[in-house]
């Protein structure tokens, strides 16, 4: 007897087709998509007028300089985390401790700040010590599950995670035990700070140094994946672990030295959240970077240079949306967090369009659908020549840099 | 098809572009008054949401347009959010935690037209920014009148049966003077009517658990003691008692709608005539006190210092008129919550204590604390600066445990 199998309401093919263009383009209209959806969803909960909310999203990253240079800062912070990362991920070592690293490094310069200023050393001094001292126990903190990985194949996601916790407990212990405050925040210390870039008018001069920093590294990181033997190396190891030992790789020495590169990076930040923006230290001090650069890194395919517009894209949405809260008076954090939340869902989900076409059985409603879309289009006709061409011009733009 | 839904949405886009270039044109500015309010958490947290409606009504109250940053943490950040506040025109700005302090500070010296304040703070009256201020209120007033309707409850109970245990549990946050200096003062309110209590206190190490504070509070249910009180922000304590029907004192606002048969009452500072004070000595340009200590209204329900509405069932008859009473009296100066005579360290009356009221990183004792008026010999809580710092462990007091 002959079986009738239905045909699924859909089915999933991998693409192969879709150009860098197009993908960006993709992108853009999930981002669009995403802010339309989230602000109908904040007009529906407290009532806001989605045009003010993007205009306040606009108004948060660029409404004044100050605000301005903190965006920019914040940007830069996050695609360092991000940088300190990607070349573990494209060893397909997935290292989820930017926190635990982070704060570290953020705890040996508050140590060295808060002790050695207490011993009255000068600034100089205590900069000299606290920047290869900070970034040396970051790379410890880091090596620690990149040994265990090489000589023991320990699962890394878990080990790496764990010791952000670790890493929190210590500098707990180290606020109540040793600087000795009561209420988890030692306020300000006042020696050790990294200098202040530009005059005192200058509202970006505690802003300029991390921004600096980030872009020099982002240019040194790059080279490293792109011209250097040592990207090539890593790449090959997250690729296949027995192809690089057949060609000759020292796979254990290849991932303990890409661990090391993440912890000198997050030993870096580590150094700039502390010495150079905050002048203290508490557990909230990498203000979770170390997982949201994961997202940022994700997005931009482990692509430095991409990252810079996906670290924008996420500082945007966060910084903007507290501006939207304030001028709202939303008191309730919630709002924000639901906002976010869909933004990240459209933004992380139309990687899934990029990559796979969706293909619907053929019905009646697909038919009436494919109908009302010709209809549509045909009345659009005009504007959609104009896309066309600008579509074609910003493609060949990007297909100029992306080569 | 996919093409067309592209066309379609770049559409959208285009014409939201142009709405907000429209909108961006409209901003204009008005000349009301604007004050900046800074919080550690939204309003989801009881502290957090006592200041953001005190600051609301408060800014109604005085035709002031209110600027709410929530969810600001004790760093950078809230330097940021307040020079953030000035940019934007507000002329007071305040944060309410105590780990905003410096950050605060720090933005009070680049902006000295502004006018900053902030809550709990220490530093404020060695610092000598002249447009900087902390605030706090004699919270122990309003927990020593707490501590006097629990007494009464405790009478009550021993009048019904005499067996009653006449040991009090208190669930405090962390080991520290504004923690210590509240259970002293509620457990020296329930002495002045039942002489011979004492009182067991567990520590939870934070502001907000619900699961340490319920568990803290069984387990003092469990060594016997009649009535409970905290010093912590969640719900955890009020629903234990609840459940075991141990009668309880809360903060921060009334719990009766969780705990109908065993609320008794609640103190809690009201920050609303602060901030009337406040945002009036900025429009007429007068100065804001240094350390300002906010006390007892015209009656216990009004005031920075304030009861909440007495429990229906669990109070003991007449609580509300020997309150008032008490009131009365702490507001004349005849009575002071920490008199000499009333309690015993070590089994001694104190004659001297040298407080750590001046911060520095080394937590000197620096100020003579105690003090004597009107033949009083009594510990002058809030007045060298407005937090507290009462942290001496008085006779009948146990500490099962410390956390700092």
């Amino acid at each position: 007897m002959k079986t009738i199998e239905k045909e699924p309401l859909f089915h999933v093919i991998k693409r192969s087709d879709v150009s860098i263009g197009k993908s960006f383009l993709f992108r853009a209209i999930a981002i669009i998509l995403g802010l339309i959806f989230a602000c109908l969803v904040l007009l529906v909960i407290t009532g806001a007028n989605p045009f003010v909310v993007i205009q306040q999203l606009f108004a948060g990253c660029f409404g004044t300089p100050r605000r301005f240079w903190t965006m920019f800062r914040k940007l830069s912070l996050l695609l360092l985390v991000g940088l300190a990362l990607i070349p573990a991920f494209k060893m397909k070592f997935w290292n989820l401790g930017g926190n635990g690293q982070i704060l570290m490094g953020a705890l040996t310069t508050a140590c060295c700040m808060h002790f050695l200023g207490n011993e009255g050393f000068p600034n100089w001094a205590i900069i000299l010590i606290m920047i290869p001292s900070s970034i040396l126990v970051s790379v410890i903190w880091a090596v620690i599950p990149a040994i265990f990985k090489a000589f023991f194949n320990t699962n890394e996601s878990l080990f790496t995670l764990m010791l952000n916790y670790v890493a929190e407990g210590i500098v707990a212990v180290f606020l109540s035990g040793i600087f000795k405050s009561p209420t988890g925040s030692i306020g300000i210390i006042s020696t050790g700070h990294l200098p202040a870039i530009g005059s005192s008018s200058f509202v970006g001069r505690n802003d300029l140094l991390s921004i600096i920093v980030a872009f020099v590294l982002l240019g040194i990181v790059f080279a490293y994946l792109r011209y250097a033997k040592h990207g090539y190396e890593l790449e090959v190891v997250g690729e296949s672990q027995n192809t690089a030992r057949y060609i000759g790789i020292n796979v254990k020495g290849v991932v303990i030295r890409t661990m090391v590169l993440s912890g000198v990076i997050c030993g870096i930040v580590g150094i700039l959240l502390a010495g150079s923006i905050n002048h203290s230290i508490s557990t909230a001090t990498p203000e979770n970077m170390g997982f949201t650069a994961i997202m940022v890194a994700w997005l931009a395919k482990f692509n430095p240079l991409s990252m810079v517009a996906t670290a924008f894209i996420i500082t945007f949405f966060s910084r903007g949306m507290a501006q939207v809260q304030k001028y709202y008076e939303i008191t309730n954090d919630s709002a924000t967090y639901i906002f976010l939340g869909i933004i990240y869902f459209f933004i992380i989900g139309v990687e899934f369009f990029i990559s796979y076409r969706v293909v619907f059985k053929d019905c009646k409603f697909i038919r009436w659908c494919n109908k009302v879309n010709k209809s549509i289009s045909k009345a659009f006709a005009p504007v959609g020549v104009f896309f066309t061409n600008l579509k074609n011009k910003i493609i060949k733009v990007f297909v100029k840099e992306g080569k | 098809m996919k093409n067309n839904a592209i066309k379609t949405l770049l559409l959208c886009s285009v014409v939201l572009c142009g709405a907000y270039t429209l909108t961006s044109c409209g901003g204009n500015e008005d000349s009301t008054m604007k004050a900046g309010l800074i919080t550690l958490h939204g309003d989801n947290s009881t502290y957090d949401a006592n200041f953001i409606n005190a600051f609301k009504a408060a800014c109604e109250a005085k035709n002031v347009k209110p600027v709410i940053v929530t969810g600001i943490d004790e760093n950078d950040a809230c330097t940021e959010a307040a020079n953030d506040l000035v940019d934007q025109g507000c002329s007071f700005v305040f944060a309410d935690s105590f780990g905003h302090e410096s950050y605060l500070l720090k933005s009070a010296k680049e902006n000295p037209n502004v006018q900053f304040s902030h809550a709990t703070g220490t530093t404020a009256h060695t610092e000598n920014v002249a447009n900087f201020h902390n605030a706090f209120a004699s919270i122990y007033e309003g927990r020593y009148l707490a501590g006097v309707a629990a007494g009464l409850k405790l009478q009550s109970m021993l009048e019904a049966n005499p067996e009653t245990s006449k040991k009090l549990g208190y669930i405090g946050a962390y080991t520290y003077a504004e923690v210590i200096s509240g259970y002293t003062s509620w457990f020296l309110g329930v002495k002045s009517v039942v002489s011979d209590v004492t009182m067991e206190v567990q520590f939870t190490g934070s502001w907000y658990d619900e699961a340490a504070e319920k568990t803290a509070a069984e387990l003092l249910i469990e060594k016997g003691c009649s009535i409970i009180s905290q010093h912590a922000d969640s719900w955890g304590a009020p629903t234990a008692c609840e459940t075991a029907g141990v009668p309880n004192v809360s903060y921060n606002g009334s719990t009766e709608s969780k705990a109908p048969n065993t609320y008794i009452v609640s103190s809690r500072i009201n920050w609303q005539p602060y901030f009337e004070y406040c945002l009036d000595a900025v429009k007429n340009n007068t100065a804001i006190e240094t350390d300002y200590v906010g006390g007892l209204g015209n009656d216990i329900y009004s005031g920075s210092v304030c009861l909440a509405p007495l429990g229906k069932k669990a109070p003991a008859a007449g609580t509300e008129a020997k309150l008032n009473e008490v009131a009365n009296k702490l507001k004349s100066g005849e009575l002071k919550v920490f008199d000499c005579s009333n309690f015993t360290v070590n089994g001694e009356h104190i004659t001297s204590y040298m407080a750590d009221v001046n911060t520095d990183a080394n937590f000197e004792k620096d100020t003579e604390a105690v003090k004597t008026a009107n033949g009083v010999t009594y510990f002058a809580e809030s007045e060298f600066r407005s937090a507290p710092y009462f942290d001496l462990t008085i006779d009948g007091i146990t500490l099962l445990n410390t956390k700092f």
